[in-house]
C-alpha cells in the first residue's frame, strides 16, 4: 500500500523559507501568487493491505520522527 | 568529573568539547558512540557537541534524537545529571524533549558564523557559576538553525521560572532581539531544563578558551562545570 504524509508548518508559525520563494516568484514575475509556505512530503510504501493498521504505522512515524509537533502538522493520503 | 562527550555521525565539534574539557577543567573525557546504549559508568556530565549530525536531514537533530544513546541520556537527565547542548547539541535536546520549543532556521535565512556578545542571566547555576550575572561575554556563533522558538505559553514560563540562561546583547547590555544573529524570540541564546541541570545554548564556549587563538570567555563556562561537579 502507498501513502503519501505531508508535513506543513502550522499556520502561526513564521516561514522565512517561504517568504523568499514568495519573493522569487514575484521577481520572476509570476502573476497572481498571494502567499507560498514550504513543506515536506514522504512517499511511504506500507506491507500489507489494511488499511486501519497503516493509518496506526503512519501516526506512529509522524508523532515520533517525521513532523515536530511543536511546529508542525501532518496529514496522510492513501493512493487509491 | 567525569564527562562523556557523544559522537553522532555528523557531529564535528566533539573534540573541541574534549579538548575545552581537558584544558579548563582538567577532565579526561570520554567520547561515547551514540549506538551504545549506555554511559560510561560514574558519567556526571554528558555534552552533545556541536556538528550537522545526520547531515541535518529531516530536522537539525531530529535523527540523533533518537538514537540509542539518548535513552540513556535521558535516564542521566531524569536523575538530576549535568547535560550540555552545544549547537547541533541544542537542537538534538529539543528534538529529544529534554528541553522546550525548537529552533528554526535563521530569520534572514543565511549562515551566522561570527562573535556575538552574551548576557548571562544568571550566575548561580552549575554551567555558570564562575561568572556573574549580566556579565556580557564573548562567544563565537556558527549555525544556520539557530532562530529558537516556542509557543507563547511555553516562552511564558521559561521567562517567569528564569531559564533563560544566555541572550544575545549589545555592547550596552540591551537584548539584541532585531540585530541579533538569528532571530531568536526574546534573543535567547540559551535555556535550561526546569531542574537546572541541563542547558542548551547555540553559541560555541568551547572555542573561546586559549588566549592563542582569541578571547578566553568561554573557559568560565568549564571553570563552572568543574567547580560545580567537585563540590558535588
Amino acid at each position: 500500500m502507498k501513502a503519501r504524509v505531508i508535513v506543513t508548518l502550522k499556520s502561526a508559525v513564521l516561514d522565512p523559507q517561504g517568504k523568499a520563494i514568495e519573493g522569487a516568484l514575484r521577481s520572476l514575475g509570476v502573476s497572481g501568487v498571494q502567499s507560498v509556505r514550504q513543506g515536506k512530503v514522504f512517499d511511504v510504501e506500507l506491507a500489507g493491505n489494511d488499511r486501519a493498521s497503516a493509518e496506526g504505522a503512519l501516526k506512529e512515524a509522524c508523532d515520533k520522527l517525521l513532523a515536530n509537533t511543536v511546529i508542525e502538522t501532518y496529514k496522510v493520503e492513501f493512493a487509491e | 568529573m567525569k564527562p562523556a562527550v557523544i559522537l553522532f555521525p555528523g557531529s564535528n565539534r566533539e573534540q573541541d568539547a574534549v579538548r575545552a574539557l581537558r584544558l579548563v577543567a582538567g577532565a579526561r573525557p570520554q567520547v561515547v558512540w551514540h549506538a551504545d546504549h549506555e554511559l560510561p559508568q560514574g558519567t556526571d556530565l554528558v555534552v552533545l557537541p556541536g556538528g550537522f549530525s545526520y547531515g541535518d536531514y529531516l530536522r537539525c537533530g531530529a535523527i540523533a534524537a533518537r538514537a540509542n544513546i539518548m535513552d540513556a541520556v535521558r535516564a542521566h537527565a531524569a536523575k538530576g545529571g549535568l547535560v550540555l547542548g552545544i549547537c547541533n547539541g541544542f537542537q538534538i535536546l529539543c528534538e529529544a524533549g529534554l528541553l522546550p520549543g525548537v529552533l528554526v532556521r535563521n530569520a534572514r535565512l543565511r549562515f551566522v558564523c561570527r562573535e556575538v556578545l552574551l548576557r548571562v542571566e544568571r550566575a548561580d547555576t552549575p554551567f555558570t557559576r564562575a561568572y556573574r550575572k549580566n556579565d556580557l561575554i564573548r562567544i563565537p556563533v556558527a549555525h544556520g538553525e539557530g532562530n529558537y522558538t516556542a509557543d507563547e505559553s511555553t516562552i511564558a514560563r521559561l521567562e517567569s521560572e528564569g531559564r533563560i540562561a544566555f541572550r544575545y546583547a549589545r555592547r550596552d547590555g540591551q537584548i539584541d532581539e532585531t540585530d541579533g544573529p538569528n532571530g531568536a524570540i526574546n534573543g535567547i541564546a540559551g535555556i535550561y531544563s526546569e531542574k537546572f541541570n541541563v542547558l542548551g545554548m547555540m553559541p560555541h564556549p568551547e572555542n573561546y578558551i586559549e588566549p592563542e587563538i582569541g578571547p578566553t570567555d568561554g573557559r568560565g563556562l568549564f571553570e563552572s562545570l568543574a567547580g560545580a561537579l567537585k563540590a558535588a
